[in-house]
């Protein structure tokens, strides 16, 4: 299967890689996050050597995020706009969800989906960066008045976990979608996935034929 | 200030009960500001008995030395010449940490006894635990804890809770030359300040007052003030603090909330899974494939 020719290029081996450093350090950022968010996660403080490792450590993750999320970000931010097929596709995204997706408008490279989950994330990205900075407090917080750093306190907060909950979304997604995960990992994809999930992108693929 | 204490009544970050077996007294320090001569023996005293040394610095061309609290100065004197009713005054407010009630500190504190109180209502600072996050920093509506550059923990007024867990009183009370720090239970020092602000009262003060600001459930230090309607004048002591709506709301019910929400999240997904099952290339389509190879 993996030398098959006619399968399709989904990813390039730079958005892979890309991909999964966005990934890993996200994962990091949130064990690392939720130390802080909450007594009931300290312990995971233990993972990164520590209270104090993890505070020192989870704003230089975040840069590395900040700018792997970015170079995601510029790359998809063309494919990701919302047509009226895709307001269309969300009417009928229950259905989907239920099981049946015969109905479904025919979703392009991304589908409706992920268009608004990438928006929903990039929203949330540059939330926590703005409110990251500030309250990063062994650099930046000495330029912030206190009234400004409570507020950026909140807004990081509650934006480390509606982002939580969009990833647990998008990994869900990925393992109910199957060979969906594998096509991030090797970059390639079979023409019959491409056409069930993606018949749009298919044909422009493909030209149409098989 | 670690001591082996069995009377804590509240430990940042910890949602069990803290070692509470003993029982203490509530104790106030009152500042009399109406009797305070500026001198700084407290601030002296206070260094003196912490063993702590600030940087020596440079004369700003007013009183204020240091002009601000920092690691090692846990106490400043904060001088104000304001225009009143009676001419030009100048108050002199000894400041530093005003042990709330309801500490904004330690609520926002994510480090697991880094902050504790004590039944006596002293709220300290268990740098041990300290992880340097500021975040104390954000809760406090006083602007008291200062992080040290030095090894990033935060420190500030510890009551001198190793003096008085041994029977003492804090090392700036015991200095006082005129008196106008005073030491002991809430109950007695309540009834000295309201002594205190009828005297003033007699002697014009119409204004005099207490300041033990119910927003943050009172505190375990009290000041008498001449201008108790004012107290922005004596260098800016907040009227009305409070921890605040943002730190509540950062702090409060949303967070063990926005977990919940997460774990049925997940739970919600899992059934999903396992009741509509995987969404996989459909036979038609897989057929039309299969032709071809």
């Amino acid at each position: 299967m993996k030398n098959d020719p006619k399968e399709l290029l989904r990813y390039t081996p730079f958005e892979r890689a890309n991909h999964w450093l966005t990934a890993i350090t996200f994962i990091l950022m949130a064990l690392s996050g939720l130390c802080f968010f909450e007594p009931l996660y300290y312990p995971l403080s233990q993972l990164f050597g520590g209270g104090v490792w993890t505070r020192i450590l989870h704003p230089f993750i975040g840069v590395v995020m900040a700018v792997s999320f970015g170079i995601e970000f510029f790359n998809y931010r063309q494919l990701n706009v919302m047509t009226p097929t895709d307001w269309e596709w969300m009417r009928h995204v229950r259905e989907m969800v239920g099981g049946d997706d015969r109905n479904m408008p025919e979703a392009g490279k991304f589908n409706a989906g992920q268009k608004l989950l990438f928006w929903l994330l990039a929203a949330c990205m540059a939330l926590l960066i703005l409110s990251g900075i500030v309250i990063w407090r062994a650099y930046f917080s000495f330029l912030f008045p206190v009234a400004l750093i409570r507020f950026a306190a909140v807004v990081h907060a509650a934006a480390g976990a509606i982002m939580i909950a969009l990833i647990i979304f998008h990994i869900y997604a990925a393992i109910w979608t199957k060979e969906s995960i594998g096509a991030m990992l090797y970059g390639r994809v079979r023409r019959a996935w491409a056409k069930q999930h993606h018949p749009a992108w298919f044909r422009d693929m493909t030209g149409g034929g098989k | 200030m670690a001591l082996q204490s069995l009377d804590i009544i509240r430990r940042s970050a910890t949602t069990t009960p803290s070692p509470n077996q003993r029982q203490t007294p509530e104790v106030v320090k009152l500042i009399d500001v109406s009797k305070c001569i500026g001198c700084k023996a407290c601030q002296v005293a206070c260094m003196e008995w912490n063993d702590t040394r600030d940087a020596i610095g440079t004369n700003h061309g007013v009183y204020d030395n240091p002009t601000d609290l920092t690691e090692n100065s846990w106490t400043v004197m904060r001088y104000a010449e304001v225009k009143t009713e009676r001419g030009l005054e100048w108050l002199i407010r000894k400041d530093g940490c005003m042990h709330c009630t309801d500490p904004g500190c330690l609520k926002a504190c994510p480090a697991p006894g880094a902050i504790v109180q004590y039944s006596n209502g002293i709220v300290d600072f268990h740098e041990e635990n300290c992880i340097g996050c500021g975040y104390c920093i954000t809760g406090c509506p006083f602007n008291i804890p200062r992080l040290s550059k030095k090894d990033s923990k935060v420190y500030k007024c510890t009551l001198c809770s190793d003096r008085v867990a041994v029977g003492l009183e804090p090392a700036c009370v015991k200095t006082c030359p005129t008196g106008a720090i005073v030491f002991g239970t809430k109950e007695d020092m309540l009834l000295h300040a309201e002594e205190r602000v009828v005297e003033l009262k007699s002697r014009g003060f119409d204004k005099a007052g207490i300041y033990n600001p119910a927003g943050v459930g009172g505190t375990h230090v009290m000041y008498v003030l001449h201008h108790a309607d004012r107290p922005e004048a004596y260098n800016g002591l907040p009227k009305n603090p409070s921890i605040g709506a943002m730190v509540d709301l950062w702090k409060g019910a949303a967070k063990p909330l926005a977990s919940l929400a997460l774990g049925v999240g997940v739970l919600g997904a899992f059934l999903h899974y396992v009741t509509k099952g995987p969404n996989e290339v459909s036979e038609e389509i897989e057929k039309e494939f299969k032709d071809e190879k």
